[in-house]
């Protein structure tokens, strides 16, 4: 069993504040992904993790024990670098047994290990190559089979795919999530790929500006998100975002004016809005059919579309200059500028107050 | 007539190189006219028009060898040089480590200010030295010489230090740390082998700016630690120079460096450019 627990964990560098008090439990075997755009922190959250990084104030706790200040060596923890980080000068059985090799393994049992996990990442016949003479789909496996050896505690990634092409990292996504299923490990998992975040996690967690957003399941966090930011960053393309005041509401149900036109009455749990506050409606591009002019609940006017085989998106403009995106099917032929009217799904719908905290509507707060 | 770009390619690379082998020649030259004149008789190094074509001899290297210990000045030179490339290197290693893996607000004004002491006039400090010395009892002596070559080379050696392990990704030693090497192994089984190359043009040119160093020699030594280039110095002698004998000598105390240069030429061209060629 380990368990990894961070308490009000700070880091600055000089005035400026880089993680801002980080509280988090990780469970055992559990894939945990850190997502946020870049400069968020989640990469000095996980070197923070590692140790690689001294931390400023706060704690962390593997399996009860505090190791803030413990040597990276020392942590029992595993990381693959987003460069992959291997030794040029060595084998690639080199790279892998040479952790085993410091802590002073018998040689016997340093061949075994290195010889399973190369078997479970289908290295058996590169365990002589320079990492140079590798493709960097080998070299990643590399890295990955130099934390397996060591069989730690906790295995980090930084970005471990973001320097792979597009095929070899759809592949090498199932090849982790299977090594996840197959070695019953803790990882915690860092990308600012929101694809990888939703396949990958059992749990997410969304960062920014060095705060934590929102923790929870991939699709928790899609279908509830808990504010804007959240509800912006998770979903491609993402969530189109509409001004609106409250007309009028009930414990139950909030009737909101559009700015850009329509009213809409959405089924609301425990609010605290008023007639005449300012709130923000969300909708997902998925969320919204296409219909005539005038047939809708908004008229817009079509700004470009975008035919990628699968699907069409379409970026629209209210009459009030507020930016849509529609995701409808690939035989949508909408002409741009021309005018067409839309159509909401109000049960998918979501709701944020003035200070961009979501406000529980009654059908997405049933999971 | 207007040439075809194909055409003009090829000139252009006709032109640099024998613009390279001008400047080649130039340089090599007086080394060549040097071992030239090393074997001509006292009266033929003096003729003019010099002669291009005579009878070699070997009279000058024996008459040195009768007249002066050769074995002598190059062991000096062989001790000074070596031990004060290998303290060199001991110190610049670490200290490079610590400027390009861990650096401060202040690295790159120390690095400056380092490499800013070798633009001083060494003559500028020739008293104190002189001075400190001889109350150190180190005037004439191959530790004193060790102690001035170090600190005179330290600021070239830690520079090309630095500039090789910046080359070094971070990450390589972070995985390093991860896989549990403390600061000792991370330098002897990660940095080191993987930065040999430039370390090895490192060393060689501290070896070469030992080798040749004059100043400090001819000041601060008499016989006892005299290196081959207070042997040179010797024979211009105040009865007026002796143009064969003093090529002679020169020749014999530029051949070891020369042939060693040559064998590692390699590492030379590298260690030159300073990393700026990958």
């Amino acid at each position: 069993m380990s368990n990894l627990t961070i308490k009000n964990l700070r880091k600055s560098y000089g005035d400026t504040e880089i993680l801002k008090g980080i509280d988090l439990e990780v469970e055992d075997h559990d894939f945990v992904v850190f997502v946020g755009p870049s400069g968020c922190g989640k990469s000095t959250l996980l070197r923070s993790i590692a140790g690689l990084e001294e931390v400023t104030s706060g704690q962390i706790l593997l399996d009860q024990n505090d190791i803030t200040d413990v040597a990276p060596a020392k942590r029992d923890l595993a990381m693959v670098f987003q460069s992959y980080a291997l030794y040029p000068h060595m084998s690639v059985g080199k790279n892998m047994s040479f952790a085993l090799e410091l802590a002073g393994e018998s040689k016997d049992v340093i061949a075994k290990k290195v010889a399973s996990a190369a078997e479970i990442l289908e290295l058996d016949k590169l365990l002589e190559r320079k990492p140079k003479d590798l493709s960097g789909g080998q070299r990643q496996r590399v890295a990955i089979g130099r934390s397996i050896v060591r069989n730690p505690k906790i295995f980090l990634f930084d970005e471990p795919l973001s320097n792979l092409d597009a095929s070899l990292r759809v592949q090498m996504r199932l090849e982790l999530a299977r090594l996840h299923k197959d070695l019953k490990a803790t990882m915690i998992y860092v990308t600012h790929d929101q694809v990888e975040a939703m396949t990958l996690a059992d749990k997410v967690v969304v960062l920014n500006a060095g705060k934590i957003e929102q923790v929870g399941s991939p699709i928790e966090l899609y279908n509830r998100p808990a504010n804007m930011f959240v509800a912006g960053f998770l979903g491609m393309p993402r969530m189109s975002f509409l001004t609106a005041q409250v007309a009028s509401c009930t414990d139950t149900y909030v009737t909101i004016k559009l700015d850009a036109g329509a009213e809409l009455t959405l089924p609301v749990q425990g609010h605290s809005l008023s007639k005449g506050s300012k709130v923000t409606f969300g909708i997902r591009p998925e969320h919204i059919t296409v219909v005539e002019e005038n047939a809708g609940m908004i008229n817009t006017s079509v700004d470009a579309s975008e035919h990628i085989g699968s699907d069409t998106f379409c970026y629209v403009k209210t009459t009030n200059n507020e930016d849509i995106t529609i995701r409808t099917q690939s035989d949508c032929s909408v002409v741009d500028n021309s005018k067409i009217g839309l159509e909401f799904d109000i049960s998918q719908s979501h709701l944020f107050d003035n200070d961009g905290i979501a406000i529980a509507t009654r059908t997405t707060s049933v999971s | 007539m207007l040439l075809t770009l194909k055409q003009q390619r090829r000139l252009h690379t006709v032109a640099m190189g024998a613009l390279a082998w001008l400047v080649a020649l130039l340089i090599f030259f007086p080394i060549f006219w040097m071992i030239l004149t090393s074997f001509k008789t006292e009266i033929e190094a003096f003729a003019t028009p010099p002669s291009l074509f005579f009878t070699p001899t070997l009279e000058n290297y024996i008459t040195i060898n009768e007249r002066s210990d050769y074995f002598h000045f190059a062991w000096n030179s062989v001790v000074i040089s070596f031990t004060s490339t290998i303290i060199g290197m001991l110190i610049a290693v670490p200290a490079a480590y610590s400027m390009a893996f861990f650096e401060t607000k202040r690295t790159n004004f120390t690095l400056q200010w380092m490499l800013s002491t070798k633009m001083l006039p060494p003559v500028g400090v020739l008293v104190p030295i002189y001075l400190l010395f001889k109350d150190f009892h180190l005037l004439d002596s191959k530790t004193g010489l060790i102690i001035i070559y170090t600190l005179i080379n330290l600021p070239i050696m830690v520079w090309m230090a630095y500039t090789y392990f910046k080359e070094v990704p971070k990450d390589i030693l972070e995985a390093a740390r991860i896989d549990g090497a403390n600061m000792l192994q991370e330098i002897w089984r990660i940095l080191l082998p993987m930065t040999k190359g430039g370390l090895a043009s490192t060393v060689l040119l501290s070896l070469i700016l030992s080798w040749n160093e004059a100043f400090w020699s001819l000041n601060l030594t008499a016989y006892n630690a005299a290196p081959l280039t207070s042997l040179i110095a010797s024979y211009s002698s105040p009865e007026g120079l002796f143009w064969a004998k003093l090529s002679a000598v020169s020749t014999l105390a530029c051949a070891p460096i020369l042939i060693f240069g040559w064998i590692s030429q390699k590492q030379l061209v590298r260690g030159l450019s300073f990393g700026a060629v990958k």
